[in-house]
């Protein structure tokens, strides 16, 4: 009898004593792990899981240790919205970083909402944040704003008249869909409007098309994946004069090693982390992107990703947005979220508004070109 | 022949060919089991991705490419041998699902022991564009292409010398007609089973490790080339190797011609309109073969 | 049944969602013996259907859902009357296309559809998760004995013998044209059902709800879980929505678990998981005392 009650004390004790540890900040994360998006979730968890450890060895944020709930939502909808589900009602999580996807965001957008949990997305549609949504943010930069760019771009080299081709994805037909938008007022006409579909192997029926059209001075393919390798590589074979842009889908090394020499000489808008090394010192975002490249490489042996670099910035805003408000309280967090003002990440120096919940300009995004398998800064701004 | 006609050809014969090695394998394990193996896409896949890493392990790319295409054959074997072996006698629709799991194992394990990365191969004879034609007016091809043009040629040759002009060839034709009447004389079900299989994955990787050059590879890259060549088979008439063929071919040239021609954004949908409108009016695709059914 | 909290409850309708469909796809595969792998088309148009009415048309959900519903079974049978006439694996080859025509189709009008991101539907007139979790549990009933009954009545029996042998069912009078018709309508209506039902739940809905990968997981569950059996349809669609959440935290092995599980079941229970528990279940009651 005496023995048992001895047991019991000692469980308590051990219940008590567990209780004691200050609970853990719960961060809950839906991402592409596998699936057709998967490079852009592996890189997002592996940084998440990195920086987690990296905090947390640091002494942890407000006093207490960060605890990670990550799933693989594989760029399935449904599946990320029974993720988020799980992440809210059963991990009890204090805030949202993922949704690989826009379709996959926007799944999860309503139950972010409804049950107030402050979410931080990863994706690149404009949708996420316009019309803006009081729970919701982002850290990449909108495919909008690419189109803005490269328009920009192709304006200051004299080409007015310009060819579209894109992929089937999500990325690829939202991208196109917001150049067309704002093509008028940039300038810019749209001559030709190609796609291709997922797992295409060639290209040269579109672009002989696009060859054939006449008085086409740009061309820009808006895609990731293989298919903008495979277009660039197509591309040279047909010969097209016109300068080739690309989006900033395929704003990773693997992008040039895949297209080989016939990358040479392409454009695209992309985050300054893909040029951390040739960045001037007195570059705002110099020192942030040179150490999380250095981190990132040395303990997972790969290339850093913009993707990755998307979602470090979305776990620091997170985390220095809890520090400001002193509590994981979520509506203040969110309030504290919204009030991130000069933050200096990966993708840009971010400045949210109640107005704004992604916080980047033009400026945030650099126009890079392919010289000798490597990227090089063509605008020399910031 | 304008040179936007003249490179949408070239394009579609190129895709069209390797869908007919793919339907090829399709119409050999039908022949074979009357099961429709859904991880055919999978062996194109193992062939590429094999082949890639053999590459960029050091291998010279002409034993890559061999030792991808055994790699491929050896994992058809396993897959008849462990899989659809045990299960004989269970209803085809069984058999079918058991090679949908087959197909999910394989991609899951690419992706765990390969990584996600999409992988280049080196062309087998470089990169420098044909040009046929003139430059201002005309095409340009790849070497790579006339390499897919030219295997596909000689396998399909080579297949046809097999299944008739050697005995387990025609053991293998036998038993695709009336697999009973075979067995009666002798003919072991179970071994033609083991070949077409192997037989089926070793083209399926080939096909794998000719596209690979022109469109990379990858971890998924068998689920859209799989369900494509499945198409190819069946509008050449499920079973028929020249159907198969010729089913291939079309394929990929209506592809081409529609991305050129009508809308790129519909054409997989204009693809199948015309499979649908094919099968519809031929009910056993264009090799018009029927299939005699017992009362 | 009382489930312990949200996400419990959203994954048993989500089960019962795909039960609905398995029913329906059921009667078609296990019953009347024609293949269709296609059917998450018509799952996919059902829920379109009555999210575009409803979003972009401002119809009332209870009116663009049966409006959406009764247009996949005209649909259904306007298409189904010359596919068909096909056989056997030409016949699976014509509803793959179908749904490959379907889902490409949504996923490229994008002004109307979303595109391959999707769209936002607005939600019923009650909204909640038990409210939702208790009216599929009743559809569901209501699909189980609908289906029952009609495999018991004349009408199934000549479905029935469709499935054994076409022509001799045909010498013995049935019209097997429309008995095939109507199996293939009556599935088409469930699966657009559950698929307009999906949409108005989820709030949201996206072209991978009509692709081939889905048409096969469906037709997966059907079988899984046992042909020519309702139950196993129900089953099927049970273990193989919860199994992915449970393999969630494999991660990485997620892919490899699932086919090997799929492969192992087929080939150790090649009927479908109920048929065998059921012979297993008489077997072992026969057995001498």
């Amino acid at each position: 009898m005496a023995f048992r009650s001895l047991w019991a004390i000692a469980a308590l004790a051990f219940a008590c004593a567990a209780a004691a540890q200050p609970e853990p900040i719960r961060i809950g994360a839906f991402l592409s792990v596998t699936g057709p998006a998967a490079f852009l979730g592996d890189p997002e968890q592996k940084t998440l899981e990195l920086y987690v450890e990296k905090v947390n060895a640091a002494g942890g944020v407000l006093g207490r240790k960060l605890q990670l709930y990550a799933y693989d939502s594989a760029g399935d909808a449904e599946k990320a919205r029974a993720y988020v589900k799980r992440l809210i009602e059963q991990d009890k999580v204090d805030a949202l970083v993922g949704g690989s996807t826009t379709g996959e965001t926007m799944a999860a957008v309503p139950l972010a909402e409804s049950s107030g949990v402050p979410f931080i997305s990863l994706a690149g549609a404009v949708v996420i944040v316009e019309p803006v949504k009081k729970w919701v943010f982002k850290t990449p930069h909108t495919d909008r704003m690419a189109c803005e760019k490269i328009f920009t771009d192709m304006k200051s080299r004299g080409a007015t008249r310009v060819a579209l081709i894109s992929g089937a994805g999500g990325f690829d037909r939202s991208m196109r869909a917001e150049c067309l938008k704002v093509a008028g007022n940039a300038g810019i006409q749209i001559v030709a409007d190609e796609s291709y579909g997922a797992g295409d192997s060639d290209m040269t029926a579109q672009l002989a098309k696009i060859k054939a059209t006449p008085g086409v001075q740009a061309v820009l393919n808006a895609g990731f994946g293989q298919g903008p390798a495979i277009v660039t590589r197509n591309y040279r074979q047909l010969a097209i004069g016109a300068p080739l842009y690309q989006s900033h889908g395929v704003a990773s090394k693997q992008f040039v090693k895949l297209a080989g020499d016939s990358a040479e000489g392409v454009r695209l808008p992309a985050a300054a982390l893909l040029v951390a090394d040739t960045l001037p010192d007195a570059d705002a975002q110099k020192k942030v992107v040179a150490t999380y490249k250095r981190e990132y490489e040395a303990r997972f042996k790969q290339e850093v990703s913009t993707f990755g670099g998307h979602a470090y910035d979305g776990l620091m805003i997170v985390l220095d947005a809890m520090r400001r408000a002193g509590t994981t309280d979520k509506g203040r967090v969110r309030d504290a979220i919204e009030a991130t003002r000069g933050y200096v990440g990966t993708g840009g120096v971010v400045n949210m508004s109640a107005q704004d919940h992604m916080g980047l300009d033009l400026t945030a995004f650099r126009m890079l070109e392919v010289r000798s398998g490597d990227w090089q800064l063509v605008d020399f701004r910031n | 022949m304008s040179a936007q006609l003249l490179q949408s050809l070239l394009s579609g014969l190129t895709v069209g060919a390797i869908y007919a090695l793919v339907a090829l394998g399709f119409a050999i394990i039908y022949n074979a089991s009357r099961v429709i193996n859904f991880a055919q896409g999978e062996f194109v896949m193992i062939g590429g991705m094999a082949a890639a890493v053999f590459v960029d392990a050091g291998l010279p790319l002409p034993l890559s490419v061999v030792a991808a295409v055994g790699l491929g054959m050896a994992v058809g074997l396993l897959l008849e041998k462990l899989a659809v072996e045990p299960a004989r006698g269970a209803p085809v629709v069984t058999l079918i699902i058991i090679t949908i799991g087959a197909s999910i194992l394989l991609r899951g394990l690419a992706a765990l022991v390969w990584g996600k990365k999409i992988r280049p191969l080196p062309a087998f004879s470089g990169d420098a564009p044909i040009v046929i034609g003139g430059t201002a007016g005309g095409a340009t091809l790849l070497p790579q292409t006339l390499w897919v043009l030219g295997t596909t040629l000689a396998a399909v040759a080579a297949l046809w010398w097999f299944f008739n002009r050697t005995l387990s060839g025609k053991a293998m034709l036998a038993v695709s007609h009336n697999r009973l009447a075979a067995t009666l004389v002798g003919i072991s079900v179970r071994r033609v089973l083991l070949v077409s299989f192997g037989l089926s994955a070793a083209l399926g990787a080939l096909a794998g490790v000719l596209i690979a050059p022109i469109s990379f590879t990858a971890w998924d890259v068998g689920v859209m080339l799989g369900l494509k060549g499945f198409a190819a088979a069946m509008l050449g008439g499920i079973g028929s190797g020249p159907g198969a063929v010729a089913g291939g071919l079309a394929l990929g040239l209506v592809e081409a011609l529609g991305a050129g021609y009508l809308s790129s954004a519909y054409k997989d949908v204009f693809a199948f309109v015309v499979l649908l409108a094919a099968l519809v009016f031929l009910p056993n695709g264009l090799a018009g073969r029927g299939t005699a059914e017992r009362v | 049944m009382a489930l312990p909290n949200n996400y419990t409850y959203e994954v048993a309708i989500l089960v019962g969602l795909n039960a609905v469909v398995c029913v329906g796809l059921n009667l078609l595969v296990g019953y009347a013996g024609q293949i269709s792998l296609g059917h998450a088309g018509f799952f996919g148009l059902g829920a379109y259907g009555s999210g575009i009415l409803a979003a972009r048309y401002g119809w009332p959900p209870a009116l663009s859902l049966p409006a959406a519903v009764a247009g996949v079974a005209v649909l259904a049978w306007l298409v189904g009357r010359p596919i068909l006439r096909l056989r056997g694996h030409y016949l699976a080859m014509a509803t793959l296309g179908l749904g490959i025509i379907v889902s490409q189709v949504l996923a490229t009008e994008d002004r109307i559809t979303g595109g391959p991101d999707g769209m936002a539907v607005p939600a019923f007139f009650f909204t909640g998760e038990k409210a939702w979790y208790w009216v599929i549990a009743t559809l569901l009933v209501l699909t189980v004995w609908l289906a029952q009954n009609l495999i018991d009545s004349p009408r199934g029996r000549a479905l029935r013998a469709l499935h054994g042998a076409e022509t001799a069912a045909a010498a013995a009078g049935i019209d097997a044209a429309r008995h095939k018709l109507a199996a293939f309508v009556l599935s088409a209506a469930l699966a657009a059902l559950a698929g307009a039902l999906t949409a108005h739940y989820s709030g949201f809905i996206t072209p991978s709800k009509a692709s081939f990968l889905h048409s096969i997981e469906l037709v997966t569950m059907v079988v899984f879980g046992g042909m020519a059996s309702t139950f196993g349809a129900v089953v099927g669609a049970a273990v193989l929505t919860t199994l992915p959440q449970l393999l969630a935290g494999f991660k990485d092995y997620e892919l490899v678990a699932l086919g090997a599980l799929m492969m192992l079941t087929m080939i150790f229970m090649p009927r479908g998981l109920v048929p065998t528990l059921e012979s297993a279940f008489h077997a072992a009651r026969r057995k001498p005392r």
